[in-house]
């Protein structure tokens, strides 16, 4: 077998390279991935914060409902539900981009994912905490805010990492509903150009370096956060 | 409601389009779970034999399917194992190697966790009793590690029969697409992937339900 890696300047039939084309496609896939993470970040931290509150079992309620619903269902689906059956259920859903949807749904997914985390993180600290922001004379909200959420999300920054890495990943099921993303790309391209392994190697690398930038960036973000000799995370049980 | 009508949704149609699909979605998972964990208990033995012509290998393969997205894996291994054994195989073949492969991956570093959960003193204990490495792992380690992974490696058991979905990338024929082959040929799209997704929730709901049971019970042993 010979490479042909100048396939990638060929013209695409519209006046681009293939070159362009996936450098087009990346930010494609970068858009999807960064939008979609701040929505699974805000739903997933609220969620999750709801499923830890004290007196409000409809709350803790409704965060078990969102974290079960939208984790028992493969995101192909959900991206299909999203696409396909919103905008008929709701008719002014109907003008709303496919790209909005797509992270709509993927943003969704993952927050059901992150609100199990934070929730893991609120219930690892000790109930002391929760109590000493009460003995201080705040309120619940004033709590979260000043005491335990500050903790809870230093705590949880590796699976944090992981998700994130994940939600980069997932972003490549948006091909289903032709969102022009990378792996969108590689299977236009390798059936125009027959050159798959070419396209697939390049493809993938991207994919791998976009995950590497992604568990960097979040090691710089815990590594900023960290609060020296206050959560030791990793160091516990050594001895056998 | 909303404009639905799922009475359309028969037996004569789920037993015409579904069941296959549903039969070979619960087969690959099946297939991927024994082939993911044989081969996965493989890496992790590679990993921590203190070999690096053995760990070496064995880690970039772990990590490399591991920051891969799985749609890309299984665009590769449609691509590529035609090419390699040099003749044409359906989706529904490459789809399974695919899903061993890739799930190998994940299954091993739970069963990497799972043995180092095990405490020094079983390992030492094991080889003061003059037991050979093999005697060691197969006797003494693996039998406490897989009783402590169960719970975990059911949760990924569940995960992998929600990711069997993506096989829609090459078209092989699983539980979504024979709700979706039903919807076209009936006109009824948004209905179908309304039922699909239904579906896959009681599935995928019932079994995380009895994994939480199961998990409450071992803790109680434990």
């Amino acid at each position: 077998m010979t490479w042909d890696w100048k396939v990638f300047l060929n013209d695409d039939g519209g006046g681009r390279t293939y070159l362009e084309w996936m450098m087009t496609a990346w930010g494609w896939t970068l858009s999807v991935a960064i939008a979609s993470w701040v929505v699974a970040m805000i739903f997933g931290s609220l969620m999750g914060t709801l499923r830890t509150l004290p007196n409000s079992p409809w709350l803790v309620r409704l965060g078990n409902v969102w974290v079960e619903l939208f984790r028992n269902i493969p995101l192909l689906v959900q991206i299909f539900l999203w696409y396909f059956v919103v905008p008929k259920m709701f008719p002014a859903m109907k003008d709303v981009p496919g790209f909005v949807l797509v992270v709509l749904a993927l943003g969704f997914f993952t927050s059901a994912r992150i609100a199990e985390q934070v929730r893991a993180g609120v219930q690892a600290l000790p109930r002391g905490q929760r109590y000493a922001g009460m003995a201080l004379g705040f309120s619940t909200v004033q709590t979260y805010r000043y005491v335990i959420l500050p903790m809870a999300f230093r705590i949880i920054m590796p699976p944090l990492t992981s998700e994130s890495m994940n939600l980069l990943k997932n972003s490549s099921v948006a091909f289903a509903v032709s969102i022009a993303e990378l792996t969108m790309f590689a299977m236009q391209a390798q059936e125009e150009t027959s050159r798959g392994i070419e396209i697939y190697i390049a493809v993938t690398a991207l994919y791998a370096i976009s995950a590497f930038a992604v568990n960097r960036l979040m090691a710089l973000v815990e590594k900023k956060m960290q609060i020296p000799g206050l959560i030791v995370v990793g160091a516990t049980g050594g001895g056998h | 409601m909303f404009g639905f009508d799922l009475t359309f949704f028969n037996w004569d149609i789920l037993s015409r389009f579904v069941i296959n699909g549903f039969l070979f979605s619960v087969q690959l998972t099946v297939i991927a779970t024994l082939g993911g964990i044989v081969l996965g208990t493989l890496l992790a033995l590679m990993r921590l034999s203190g070999s690096k012509l053995l760990a070496v290998p064995a880690t970039i393969y772990v990590n490399g399917m591991r920051s891969i997205p799985l749609v890309m894996v299984i665009l590769w291994f449609f691509l590529l194992v035609p090419t390699i054994i040099g003749r044409p195989i359906g989706a529904e073949l490459s789809a399974t190697i695919t899903f061993i492969a890739f799930e190998a991956a994940y299954f091993s570093e739970i069963v990497r966790a799972g043995i180092q959960s095990i405490s020094r003193g079983q390992v030492n204990a094991g080889r003061a009793l003059g037991m050979t490495y093999g005697q060691n792992m197969r006797l003494i380690i693996l039998p406490q590690a897989f009783r402590n992974m169960v719970p975990v490696l059911l949760t990924q058991t569940i995960i992998l029969f929600q990711d069997t979905s993506l096989v829609y990338a090459i078209g092989a024929y699983d539980l979504l697409k024979g709700f979706t082959t039903a919807g076209k040929i009936y006109g009824r799209p948004e209905e179908s992937y309304l039922l699909a997704a239904v579906v896959y929730f009681v599935l995928c709901y019932s079994l995380s339900w009895m994994v939480k049971r199961l998990n409450n019970r071992i803790a109680i042993i434990r």
